[in-house]
């Protein structure tokens, strides 16, 4: 009857409240913005009482050896002396060493996935690969026992040493057990993450890029690299950020390979011990409050060193160059 | 002496046969698990494990039936408490993450993710499993979805931010309120990414064990409600296997198998729906 | 859609809801065991050491199916784990290898009764694909082993306790635990008591800083180490090493003799060993002929004083029970049942529990 029922229903009249700049702002966006950011503000709020938690666990070990404990190397329960360095190289190493074979791996797949796969095989082989994420760690974890290990020392670090074995990342003794093994653990755990991620984003960049690009002659992989890549930049290096967050705090399955020697060694050969398993590891056994409050400490540590990685992740990427982020073109 | 065309032909060729090598590599170690869980599992699969409650060592049968419902019941407690909020979450960061508050907030994000379960685990243990003075399936799905939290949000945002602002103008120019167009428009479209998200976390929670050793405990019976501890796969899977009894490490074997399959009905489950929302692009 | 997504919701739900349904009751043992009656349900829950946890949870079966109301969760997070959840009041028994210490006990909200349930002992298994026979260690060999004195299988002390031996010339691959358990305080105290340089220069406990080798993760992994590579050499519980049938070397107790992990020689070392009142004694490197000397007694952790008398009284039955008939199904699962001259001083141990004035066990 009147104009107002012809309209779709999606229209409502606004409403007369006023931003304090002036702005008239309907109701729907104004309760939107408050419910979106208290949620968000949870997020800020776990996290805060997470690391306050952490800090007031170890509030005897960091008054007792202060920053010792960062450059100390010895971890002694017996006597009740604590040093986290092993553990922050081990971390860091198996990290970064996790990255360097997932993140091309997963960008390689992702790519594969959203561009050059026929279309009967996106769909199993984009499945299989998220599989990867449901095994649980501890399966990873007996795997690794079983068949990586085995295959690493008997096959793969024989290998290296022949032809390798100069540097001093490939030498020392064979055990299958290490670095090597932890590295690798990481990476086929992260690979699921960074890979569906990164898809998911390639997969959400407007096809009128690719087109454009293709149309001015480019070939597949130039369009990808220059019309999709950067547009999807963004969601590219959060996807690695995950990635890189899992891999910190992965702990069932790396020290069931790595060895857990709190050494530091530059060879891949050689065992070593990360911050996550040693808590786990320790964790449930420990008794006295030194102790428990040296663990909390690894565990704010592992924090600080998280954090430090993203920043220095955030900045890289910062530094390679400013290009208009996906969404505004 | 290469025509810059074929330069440019072989870079691509080159590129193109890696990116196969790497799926084919990406592949590999997922073939050669499923092997050694399926082998070692398949055997142990029977309508016992699916019906019976555990039995100890030297007495033939039992399963995991009460680990199977455990997990359903932990995963549900899980998304409940973890993809609304990661959402919305994720959708204050795509809209106002510019702000300073909003960086924040994605910096966090980023660096719970690194924390490792077992953290999370004593955490809740702290705040819920302590002031109740009892474990709980509750504690459980709170530590689960603290896990899930960040996964989900930066998803969710990344995602939002490349829908095409063409869509979201479009909408906006018909009239319809912001928030009214972050959420029918904006979000629709960029639902099966999302799903694929949520359920990458999902998947990894359901196969978490640390956090629930403190949280959801464990239970040789039925659990009732939500108030009292209960068995769960991954549990289950961790205290078999590292036991001395080859029965019981082929009932971890065959939970492994059923965990596996549980969540991979989970995900075809989540794309069926978010598909049909869709519709067609 | 609209109904696919109900469907799925709808069977969330269900799943949700699916309550208890009761397990179908086993058919009641015939046993002499009294049938204690209990009208209403009780639900325990214990945490602590994984050691004893097949046998707990034998005996947590066994006892559901003479008294099904009474429900005994018993979880293994670990002796530590078990020490802090009973301190907590988070479960209401726990279980531990290593006792408790001092300190630890102060922060229990009441007295807490150490029971000794069970006797489990630490073998040492190898891995040597040469030797026919049973490797026989001496306690300073073993020792320099650990320290990474001994480094070669075919070193001379090895040579001298295995004289027909096939040694071969190998490094020998030594494995630890990584993570902190009762199995390595029980190794280490051996180790301690049989070299006063180990104990001051590695030292005793959960976790210790170990001089060479390397960490596997929990008995199934430093079993897993030991069966998939060859020359090497780790401890680990009795019952990992005859499951998965790895040798398990003999070892020279305080008599001289070289004995084997039987259960005859974990029951000698229990006997030879006066327990006192505390009921807390160290049973490593034991006196007696046929004792083996890495024993060790597995404790349950039980307040004197139960807040819940409905609680405290199932759970003093339970542990009566498990004390006495609990004992037979000890043997099959690899552990050594407690010796009768200690179970009469364990059973007026239990007498004294009580909740406020009434004592929990009234004449069983």
């Amino acid at each position: 009857m009147s104009v107002s029922q012809e309209v779709s229903p999606l229209i409502r009249p606004r409403s007369k409240i006023l931003t304090r700049f002036g702005h008239e702002l309907n109701w729907g966006d104004f309760v939107f913005r408050r419910v979106t950011a208290s949620l968000a503000m949870l997020m800020l709020a776990a996290l805060a009482a997470m690391a306050a938690a952490m800090v007031y666990g170890s509030a005897e070990s960091l008054s007792k050896f202060g920053l010792g404990f960062v450059t100390a190397q010895v971890w002694d329960p017996v006597r009740d002396v604590y040093g986290a360095l092993p553990f922050i190289y081990g971390t860091i190493a198996s990290s970064l060493l996790a990255l360097c074979f997932a993140v091309p791996i997963s960008i390689g797949v992702a790519i594969f996935l959203s561009e050059l796969a026929p279309a009967w095989l996106r769909g199993p082989v984009g499945f299989l690969v998220e599989l990867l994420a449901a095994v649980p760690s501890v399966v990873y974890g007996l795997w690794g026992i079983f068949v990586l290990a085995p295959w690493l020392r008997n096959s793969v670090e024989p290998l290296l040493a022949r032809t390798l074995g100069f540097l001093p990342f490939f030498q020392g003794q064979q055990r299958g057990f290490g670095m090597l093994a932890g590295g690798i653990i990481l990476a086929i755990m992260i690979t699921p993450t960074i890979s569906s991620v990164s898809r998911e984003v390639l997969r959400a960049v407007p096809s009128s890029l690719r087109e454009g690009a293709l149309g001015l002659g480019a070939t597949s992989w130039e369009a990808v690299r220059v019309a999709v890549l950067p547009y999807a930049r963004s969601g590219l290096v959060g996807a690695i950020i995950l990635g890189l967050g899992r891999a910190l705090g992965e702990t069932m399955a790396i020290t069931m390979v790595i060895g857990n020697r709190s050494e530091i060694s530059a060879s891949l050969f050689a065992p070593s011990y990360t911050m996550a398993s040693v808590i786990a590891n320790e964790f449930s056994e420990a008794t006295g409050s030194l102790y428990l409050s040296a663990l909390a400490e690894v565990g704010l540590l592992l924090f600080v060193v998280t954090v430090l990685l993203n920043v220095v992740a955030r900045l890289l990427v910062w530094r390679v160059g400013r290009l208009p982020e996906g969404g505004s073109l | 002496m290469f025509s810059r065309y074929a330069r440019r032909k072989f870079t691509d060729v080159l590129v193109r046969s890696a990116c196969v090598a790497a799926a084919v590599l990406a592949l590999i170690p997922l073939v050669s698990v499923l092997y050694y869980v399926t082998s070692r599992g398949i055997g142990g699969i029977s309508l016992a494990f699916f019906s019976e409650l555990p039995k100890p060592v030297g007495e033939s049968g039992g399963g995991m039936a009460n680990a199977l419902v455990g997990t359903c019941k932990l995963v549900f407690l899980a998304c409940l408490f973890g993809i609304p909020p990661g959402v919305l979450a994720g959708m204050y960061l795509a809209e106002f993450g510019h702000t300073r508050f909003g960086k924040w907030v994605r910096f966090s994000a980023d660096v719970m993710s690194g924390v490792p379960s077992i953290t999370v685990g004593i955490f809740v243990y702290s705040l819920v499993v302590l002031q109740t003075k009892h474990f709980s399936a509750f504690a459980g799905g709170v530590a689960l979805s603290v896990l899930m939290l960040p996964t989900v949000t930066r998803t969710t945002e990344e995602l939002l931010k490349l829908v095409p602002e063409s869509l979201r103008e479009a909408a906006l120019g018909l009239g319809v309120p912001k928030w009214r167009a972050t959420l029918s428009v904006m979000l629709r479209t960029a639902a099966p990414g999302i799903a694929t998200g949520v359920m990458l976390a999902v998947a990894r929670v359901a196969g978490e064990t640390a956090p629930l050793l403190f949280t959801a405990f464990s239970n040789p019976f039925w659990s009732s409600g939500l108030n009292e501890p209960t068995a769960s796969l991954p549990v289950n899977i961790y205290n078999y296997a590292v036991s001395p009894y080859e029965e019981w490490h082929r009932q971890a074997w065959a939970a492994a198998l059923v965990l596996l399959l549980l969540v991979l009905l989970l995900n075809v489950s989540a794309r069926l729906l978010v598909r049909q929302r869709v519709g067609a692009p | 859609m609209l109904a696919r997504r109900n469907l799925l919701v709808g069977l969330l739900l269900g799943l949700i809801a699916c309550k208890e349904s009761q397990p179908a009751p086993a058919p009641s043992a015939t046993e002499a065991a009294p049938v204690l009656k209990q009208d209403e349900a009780v639900s325990l829950t214990g945490a602590g050491a994984t050691f004893p946890y097949p046998l707990y949870s034998k005996w947590i079966s066994e006892y559901n199916k003479l008294n099904p109301n009474v429900k005994i969760n018993y979880q293994s997070i670990g002796s530590g784990g078990g020490i802090r959840q009973i301190t907590a009041n988070t479960v209401d028994f726990g279980a531990t290898d290593a006792p408790m210490k001092e300190d630890e006990a102060k922060q229990a909200s009441g007295k807490l009764f150490h029971i000794p349930a069970t006797i489990g002992a630490v073998v040492v298994a190898y891995n040597l694909p040469e030797v026919t026979g049973t490797l026989k260690l001496s306690s300073e060999v073993l020792v320099d082993i650990y320290a990474g004195k001994v480094k070669r299988w075919n070193d001379p002390k090895l040579k001298a306790d295995n004289a027909d031996a096939k040694l071969p010339a190998k490094d020998i691959s030594v494995v630890y635990r990584t993570d902190g358990s009762g199995t390595t305080a029980v190794f280490t105290e051996y180790l301690g008591k049989v070299s006063a340089e180990w104990k001051e220069k590695v030292g005793v406990g959960k976790v210790v800083r170990w001089p060479t080798g390397l960490g596997a993760k929990g008995n199934e992994g430093v079993t897993g180490q030991v069966k998939t590579t060859p020359y090497t050499i780790g401890y680990i519980e009795r019952a990992y090493a005859s499951q998965n049938k790895l040798p398990m070397a003999e070892l020279r107790n305080k008599a001289g003799k070289f004995v084997a992990p039987s259960i005859e020689a974990m029951s000698a070392a229990a006997n030879a060993v006066e327990m006192p009142a505390e009921l807390v004694v160290s049973l490593a490197n034991a006196d007696g002929e046929g004792a083996y000397p890495i024993t060790s007694y597995s404790y349950l952790l039980v307040y004197e004083d139960a807040k819940d008398a409905t609680k405290g009284e199932a759970l003093a039955k339970y542990v009566w029970w498990g004390l006495h008939d609990g004992q037979k199904f000890a043997k099959d699962l690899d552990y050594a049942p407690i010796p009768a001259t200690v179970l009469s001083k364990v059973e007026a141990r239990l007498r004294e529990l009580r909740s406020g004035d009434r004592k929990l066990l009234s004449g069983a």
